[in-house]
């Protein structure tokens, strides 16, 4: 029962999902060109690709959001046709997209059979369903309150829910589109046992990551795609990472962070004391010039909220912050960032860009009293700027009138990045900074980073991977459940020594 | 690319010129009809055919009715024939039964008339038909040759005459107006609900001031533009009050407005003392809305200059770029820096100050401040906006194309009534045709757009 892996092998069985020679382009984009994917009962398909590769397209052809150019599908050695979500679903796709398709006024049961009332008019058992829906979540392993509201689940829950969906809609094939992205580790370890049990039940698993521990621990086959072609399918056991790396970028990292060693200087933001609520309570900590300061903790530790608090977003209820010995009194973000204190928000489409403005707007906006000359902005000395730093930060843009929208996640990090740089930040906050970047993108940045600290700005990054953490920061502040549970050197620290204090099971102080 | 950029522009950001010229197309097509011009440069051109063709000695009655454009057409064509050499018997400004009597006064007097020289509308009276003249000529040899000369008419849209094209811009000035300020709101992803009725309370602020505290008919040209001013401060609080209403209290636009306009209106009702309209007594009140720059009645000049103003405004200064950034997204906004608060009341403001200026020209337009002014205005000014092009959703839209919005529903507004339609049905055809033209400029939309991944 905990060994779930009984492959059983390719040669043998009949795949559950077999996808022939798909292709698909949109104006002007070869999304996808002659992609074979196939699928057995029982495995975990791991599906990689950097941003842009087409897993997304591939993924949304099965679920019958786009129709293939060329190509066909087969479920059981049937070829049907897959033309609209509802085709798929009564084929027995079930997806789990990285957005949640919930309704959040609606309860987990609702939410579960929405969709499947015989009609509009017809009498919805309740008592059965809740009863269905118990015995879809016993299936899966985790307990949700069939009657709670969605808005009131945690993120996880609510992917639990997603799963249950599928599972209601009799799914024999789940894909699951990044699940981990917004999960706890803790909470990741849930996800794992659910992958496990599902596979166990002969349900074929397409699992989309970025994150190659996922994929050490789940994966029986791998797939990779690259630019829309079709790379390579082997099997996960016979894989080093490095050769992962290399199938998906096409040529060889070295190194996952690049080496850096530079001098720290003085101390120039130092927090004392800063509380809000039960979010944050009684932070203290200090950057140095020159210095980047990770931020490890769980999901909920409070370590986005202390960043906010830092930048104006949400005011204190007590503390104090001090900037270059200069005590400052931040009631807004506007203020913040008249002090040099900038924050690259966790969710750059949600809060760092108007994505339906131009970058080069979007890199005015905070700047518009370096453009402005007598009421009017003036858009060339804004253009020359923005140019400087297209070039700078090597951002891949068809230039500054591009809808920042349109841009990948790697490049628009780097827009917002801009955007602070010619505000003459001197404390940057990176909150996630490489969340749903490629690995290609996620390297540029760590070298962007590292590039700030040597001109002496002082650098503040928050993340959730640990070895991003410990391969980029020179000390960890490490947050638990609102509080500091330890600040340490970067120097032979583990990762589970880490989780230790992120977890609460080790108190330390020590710097 | 680049060529398929510039069609993408001018299809999607411009689209709505297209609408409106095709609908400018099509009413100038349904409305060409025969036009008689009545104006003096059309008595110039009546002389000088009259002078070429029947030589100098002829001898020619004038005939036109009593009005001033009359007057004007008749004093023309006097001076025309005379420095043509040919000589006038009289100028008759009257009517039918006028005229027979100067026709048989010249007759009994035997003083020879060669020619009634007249425009189209006096040329059909009876008195000037064949069968009279037949009937004249039998009793007087005076009138024997008696013969009508009118100015050419010719065929050509009623609809695109500087008339009526003047007259559809002076109409809907205010609307257009009020739309200005709307855009900006509505780029915020906002709406404002009150600006008819705003509209009224400046209209009932101004003529109650200046009827009890500036002195009602003593009131001098000075004292209406203080009450003018007076009306649209009002406004413009009202709307910072909407503002901070929407910003510190977090009270969806919709409902603030719902309920400012209904209080607004309330007010205007009040002020008046459940009249109809609050009577004004200063007799400059009509100046600013009768008066005009080089023929083009002033409002309509205002209303042009305040579009370019808001265009520019919205294209080049960080106040514009800011109402984009809060409508796109308030919170990167926020985080940028951007001093949302500010703005978003700002715009409340702009929109209540451009209600304000509505109202003003209301007031000047018919002399009174009348309550019920800009009924269901609110609506007309908002589907200007959104056939404009600016998205509801917020963070798009056009300066420029609320102006093409507003000209298209004055147009068409303007077109159902010279195609004599009754209002009920023109309500049903304007409805259509706002959605109408929405529907083509998102399915354009949809079109041009490239698919994306």
């Amino acid at each position: 029962m905990a060994d779930p892996v009984s492959i059983q092998s390719p040669s043998q069985s009949q795949p559950l999902l077999k996808m022939t020679n798909v292709s698909k382009s949109f104006p002007g984009v070869r999304a996808l060109a002659d992609v074979n994917l196939d699928l057995y009962p029982g495995e975990v398909l791991a599906l990689l690709g950097e941003n842009g590769a087409g897993k997304s397209t591939l993924i949304k052809i099965l679920g019958g959001v786009h129709a293939p150019d060329t190509g066909s599908i087969e479920i059981d050695g049937q070829k049907i046709q897959i033309d609209s979500p509802t085709s798929s679903q009564d084929a027995g796709v079930g997806i789990i997209f990285q957005e949640f398709n919930l309704i959040p006024a609606l309860t987990a049961r609702e939410n579960i059979f929405l969709g499947q009332e015989n009609s509009a008019l017809s009498w919805i058992a309740t008592s059965q369903e809740r009863e269905t829906a118990r015995s879809l979540f016993e299936r899966i392993g985790v307990q949700v309150d069939p009657s709670a509201l969605c808005r009131d689940l945690t993120v996880a829950q609510q992917q639990v829910v997603e799963i249950a969906k599928a599972l209601a809609l009799k799914a024999r094939i789940v894909v699951m589109d990044e699940p981990s992205a917004a999960l706890t580790p803790r909470e990741v370890e849930g996800l794992y046992g659910i992958v496990d049990e599902l596979r166990r039940q002969g349900i074929g698993i397409i699992y989309i990551s970025h994150r190659l521990d996922e994929i050490d621990r789940l994966a029986d086959r791998i797939m990779v795609l690259r630019d829309g072609q079709h790379v390579g399918t082997q099997q996960a056991d016979e894989m080093t990472r490095d050769e992962i790396i290399e199938l998906m970028v096409g040529r060889s990292l070295d190194n996952e962070f690049p080496d850096e060693t530079r001098p720290v200087g003085e101390v120039r933001l130092e927090v004392k004391g800063l509380s809000r609520g039960d979010a944050v309570q009684d932070v203290s900590f200090d950057v140095r010039s020159g210095e980047i300061l990770g931020v490890a903790g769980l999901v909920g530790a409070g370590r986005t909220e202390t960043v906010r608090l830092l930048f104006g977003a949400d005011r204190p209820d007590s503390g104090s912050v001090t900037l270059d010995g200069q005590e400052l009194n931040i009631k807004s973000p506007r203020q913040a960032i008249a002090h040099g204190i900038c924050l690259l928000t966790e969710d750059r489409k949600g809060q760092g860009l108007v994505l339906g403005q131009t970058v080069q707007e979007n890199f005015g906006l905070p700047n518009m009293r370096d453009f402005v000359r007598a009421g009017f902005i003036r858009k060339t000395e804004e253009t020359s700027a923005f140019g400087e730093y297209i070039h700078q930060l090597q951002i891949k843009v068809t230039g500054g009138h591009q809808v920042a929208e349109t841009l990948s996640g790697g490049n628009q990090q780097k827009v917002v990045l801009a955007k602070w740089l010619q505000r003459n930040a001197e404390v940057i906050i990176f909150d996630e900074p490489t969340r749903g970047i490629d690995v290609g993108a996620k390297y540029e940045i760590y070298l962007l980073m590292n590039q700030l600290a040597r001109r002496g700005k002082a650098i503040i990054m928050i993340s959730s991977e640990l070895p991003e953490v410990l391969g980029m920061s020179d000390r960890i502040l490490v947050m638990h459940e609102g509080h500091v549970a330890g600040c340490l050197k970067n120097a032979g620290v583990s990762q589970e020594e880490l989780m230790k204090l992120a977890t609460g099971t080790r108190e330390d102080t020590a710097v | 690319m680049m060529k398929n950029q510039y069609i993408r522009v001018l299809f999607v950001d411009y689209g709505m010129v297209f609408v409106l010229i095709g609908l400018c197309v099509l009413i100038s097509l349904l409305t060409i009809s025969d036009m008689h011009p009545e104006d003096p440069s059309a008595a110039r051109k009546l002389a000088s055919s009259l002078v070429k063709e029947a030589g100098k000695d002829i001898n020619v009655l004038i005939v036109a009715r009593t009005t001033a454009a009359d007057e004007a057409f008749a004093t023309t064509l006097k001076e025309e024939l005379e420095n043509g050499g040919a000589h006038v018997v009289g100028v008759e400004l009257g009517d039918p039964s006028s005229l027979r009597k100067r026709l048989e006064l010249l007759g009994q007097q035997d003083e020879r008339v060669d020619f009634v020289a007249t425009h189209d509308f006096s040329s059909k009276w009876r008195v000037l038909n064949s069968s009279s003249r037949a009937e004249m000529a039998s009793l007087y040899p005076a009138l024997k040759n008696l013969k009508i000369a009118k100015p050419t008419s010719y065929r050509w849209p009623t609809f695109l005459t500087a008339n009526n094209l003047i007259g559809i811009l002076n109409q809907n000035a205010p609307i257009a107006i009020m739309a200005i300020g709307m855009t900006l709101v509505i780029i915020t992803a906002g709406i404002d609900l009150s600006v008819g009725s705003l509209m009224a309370l400046a209209a009932v602020v101004a003529a109650t001031t200046l009827q009890s505290y500036l002195g009602g008919k003593d009131a001098s040209g000075l004292d209406v533009v203080l009450a003018f001013i007076v009306a649209m401060v009002v406004c413009a609080l009202a709307g910072v009050f909407a503002g901070v209403i929407v910003t510190l209290f977090k009270v969806p636009p919709f409902v603030v407005t719902l309920g400012l306009m209904m209080v607004a209106r309330g007010m205007s009702y009040i002020l008046a003392g459940g009249a109809d309209a609050v009577k004004i007594e200063a007799n400059s009140i009509g100046a600013l809305y009768s008066s005009s720059v080089l023929g083009i009645p002033s409002q309509i000049v205002m209303m042009i200059l305040l579009f370019v103003v808001a265009h520019v405004v919205m294209n080049h200064t960080a106040f514009g770029r800011y109402v984009y950034a809060v409508g796109g997204n308030e919170t990167a906004a926020r985080l940028s820096g951007v001093p949302v608060v500010g703005v978003l009341i700002a715009v409340y403001a702009i929109c209540g100050l451009a209600a304000g200026l509505a109202g003003v020209l209301d007031v000047s337009h018919f002399g009174t401040g009348r309550p019920k002014a800009g009924e269901f205005y609110e609506l007309q000014v908002i589907a200007a906006v959104v056939v404009g092009g600016t998205s509801l959703m917020g963070g798009e839209g056009k300066i420029f194309g609320t102006f093409i919005g507003a000209l298209i529903l004055g147009v068409i507004q303007n077109g159902l009534n010279m195609a004599g339609v009754d209002s009920y049905r023109q309500m049903v055809i304007y409805g259509t045709l706002i959605l109408i033209a929405v529907l083509i400029d998102q399915l354009k939309k949809k079109v041009v757009k490239p698919a994306s991944n």
